[in-house]
């Protein structure tokens, strides 16, 4: 591990909702009375199976409910042992996995409002990320029009897996709004399971899931290239959140090389996608998917061609890495204090508004 | 493969320009359904001129997503005497063969042969006509060796067909493609692998192909680009559910090589599948090593479409993190994006590096040594 950087800022951690009774007094009296007449369940997604160990560091579960549900334990847990100054509170409740447009957005905004109320007004050093409902562009513009002025919300959360490919124009409006307010778009592992998670068909193990994050975060990373987004949206900032980032180089390698052979079919994109994703996108650096020696990842750094694209981040309360190994091996300083201050800042124009 | 003015490659020496090559991705074609009816059986005949094929996919005469160029291929390889490039042996000898002192060529007949038809008696037909067309017009030049198309979504029908030429030495490996139809770590695949392992044949897989699912897990992308990069993240797919489902674990002897997917995507694949495996292994308890252990020791690539980074020594270190005893050249001749084998790696190389990544590599998988 390489020693931390004080007053790092955590780009992905996970408060989680208790219970959907939780989200009770933030809901409107239509969607409160759903819940109850129908026997809404919970809306933990099948992406974080409850015990499975991944979901939650050992040391980090609760006596009594969900890990993450626990203001004191996060302050415990997952601010003061890693001398983080602030934090992104991303949440992952399933949301955005309903099938209803309305319902979708009914429940986003409680989850927004409750976010709000229960963790980043009790808690100076949390910032959060607006989840918004993909289901309906129309709506996540509403939901990030309503919550943009308060500057605690610092982010736009999706999921990397949903109806479409995340490029495509359905998608636009949300980073059209994104833009106007100045907010990167999060994009986190997770699906609405709309589809397989593998172009060959469902997997059957949890591990199959998992792994598959990657390659659909490389899919997605495609779509917002090819489609122009980063034309259409050249100040857009994109954030991969817990995609794993050592995949990125050869990813970029093959796209560009078939940019070359074919850009005639996306005349609109206009440089190597190399360097569009090195000025427009991020990576958080857990998980830290190898490589298994320090000299391998000073090459892998190499291939990144820049030291501004990665974001510190713990994934709390996901059981990534023991102690405070948060950092691979053999990072420089230097290094180390980029990927813990200065790209996060640089990355959340929002940060430096809200903190003196 | 893209060839840049502004990055020359180093110039080959004459000993370098002579090298014996083995080309590990080559593609015969078809005119038209109507050179395989000779090898068909009647009704299959019948069912080809009246239904089609009917892959799982939308158009009947060609891919949903247009390709780059006309048929995917080098403007220069339509045959001279006519027809689609890659359906004259003569030419592809001249073109291809001859001019690249090409000495071992896998053929791999994909594209519309039967192997994954939504009528799988009908697919069955067509496969075996794919063989027989392949050992009856294209085998008689020895530098050329078959890949045994298999309905592979049919196990059954696809171990008899690996039992029909298991024992002819001009078939060398089983060939799959990338796009199945559920996992191919799933057991309904596992019989296929068996009688490869049986047979000795390592299994090829292809990218590409119709699987019916979205080559996302997000849907259907755009475009072309978007389809021909996906080609990685099916491979990625492919080798994970191997990997998981136990099957290197299961079949003794089992060999995978993956083809025309690239190859800088395993080392991180590999970390990756380490990473996640050490923190959920009771939840595959078949598995008795690491993930990254059986790719080492099973798993080949051919190099096309090799990527291109920005410098290009970067390759070398993907290729040092998989190994130089498990890259297989490959032109993927006729098609568009062919890699040329003066241009490939253009730097310095030890000399058995270079012999290896050209040719000691296959001809030591296929067993032609």
């Amino acid at each position: 591990m390489s020693l931390l950087e004080p007053g790092g800022i955590d780009c992905d951690i996970h408060p989680a909702v208790p219970n959907l009774k939780a989200l009770h007094p933030y809901l409107s009296d239509h969607w409160r009375d759903v819940v109850v007449q129908r026997g809404v369940h919970e809306l933990e997604s099948i992406a974080y199976p409850a015990n499975s160990p991944l979901t939650s560091r050992p040391d980090w579960r609760l006596p009594n409910g969900r890990p993450g549900s626990d203001l004191d334990a996060l302050r415990a847990q997952a601010l003061t042992p890693f001398g983080t100054s602030l934090a992104i509170c991303n949440c992952l409740y399933g949301v955005q996995l309903l099938f209803s447009e309305d319902m979708g957005a009914g429940f986003a905004r409680a989850l927004n409002d409750w976010i709000a109320a229960e963790w980043l007004d009790k808690e100076p050093r949390l910032r959060a990320s607006i989840v918004v409902p993909m289901q309906n562009a129309e709506l996540a513009v509403d939901e990030i029009n309503r919550l943009a002025p308060d500057k605690r919300f610092v982010q736009i959360l999706m999921l990397v897996m949903h109806d479409h490919p995340l490029g495509k124009r359905h998608y636009w409006p949300i980073y059209a709004a994104a833009e106007k307010h100045g907010l990167p778009v999060g994009i986190h592992a997770g699906s609405a399971y709309r589809h397989p998670v593998t172009p060959l068909g469902w997997p059957t193990y949890y591990t199959e899931d998992y792994a598959a994050q990657a390659a659909a975060f490389q899919a997605a990373l495609s779509s917002l290239v090819c489609e122009g987004v980063f034309t259409k949206f050249p100040d857009l900032k994109v954030v991969l959140l817990e995609s794993g980032f050592t995949w990125l180089p050869a990813h970029l390698w093959r796209l560009t090389k078939f940019w070359r052979g074919l850009r005639m079919e996306v005349p609109w994109v206009d440089r190597a996608p190399t360097d569009i994703v090195r000025e427009n996108v991020r990576l958080t650096i857990t998980p830290c998917d190898g490589p298994p020696s320090p000299e391998m990842f000073q090459r892998l750094m190499e291939h990144f061609g820049s030291d501004e694209m990665l974001l510190f981040s713990t994934d709390y309360p996901h059981w990534q890495f023991d102690g405070d190994a948060v950092l691979p091996e053999g990072l420089s300083r230097d290094l180390v204090r980029k990927i813990m201050i200065d790209n996060p800042r640089s990355t959340y124009a929002r940060l430096t508004e809200t903190v003196p | 493969m893209n060839v840049q003015v502004t990055a020359r490659p180093t110039v080959q020496s004459p000993a370098t320009s002579k090298l014996a090559i083995a080309d590990g991705d080559i593609h015969p074609q078809r005119n038209s359904y109507k050179d395989l009816f000779p090898y068909m059986e009647a009704r299959w005949v019948e069912m080809a001129k009246t239904f089609g094929s009917r892959p799982r996919q939308a158009y009947q005469a060609g891919p949903a997503y247009p390709k780059g160029q006309p048929n995917a291929s080098r403007r220069d390889a339509w045959p001279p005497e006519g027809g689609r490039p890659g359906s004259s042996l003569a030419f592809l000898q001249k073109q291809l063969l001859d001019e690249n002192n090409i000495q071992l060529g896998i053929l791999n007949p994909t594209g519309d042969n039967g192997s994954s038809f939504q009528n799988r008696e009908f697919g069955n037909g067509v496969a075996s006509a794919m063989n027989r067309w392949v050992e009856a017009e294209w085998l008689t030049e020895p530098r050329l060796k078959g890949s045994i198309v298999v309905p592979y979504e049919d196990a059954d029908a696809a171990v008899a067909e690996i039992e029909k030429w298991a024992g002819d030495p001009r078939f060398v490996q089983v060939l799959m493609v990338t796009r199945t139809a559920n996992p191919p770590g799933q057991k309904q695949y596992w019989k296929i692998y068996e009688a490869a392992a049986a047979a000795n044949l390592p299994i090829g897989v292809h990218a590409f192909g119709f699987g019916g699912y979205p080559v996302t897990g997000s849907g259907w992308p755009s475009f072309y680009i978007e389809d021909m990069v996906g080609h990685a993240q099916s491979s990625q797919s492919f080798l994970t559910s191997l990997v998981i489902e136990g099957v290197f674990e299961r079949i003794p002897n089992f060999r995978l090589v993956m083809i025309e997917s690239g190859f800088a995507w395993l080392p991180p694949l590999a970390w990756r599948l380490d990473k996640i495996w050490n923190r959920l292994k009771q939840e595959t308890p078949h598995l008795k090593r690491a993930p990254s252990e059986y790719i080492r020791e099973s798993v080949w690539l051919t190099t096309q479409p090799m990527e291109e980074p920005q410098p290009r020594e970067h390759v070398l270190d993907a290729i040092d993190w998989i190994g130089w005893d498990k890259l297989i050249f490959a032109t993927d001749y006729p098609h568009w994006d062919y890699d040329d084998p003066t241009q490939v790696l253009p730097m310095p190389l030890p000399e058995q590096q270079r012999r290896d990544f050209f040719f000691n590599n296959a001809m030591k998988l296929y067993r032609q040594v």
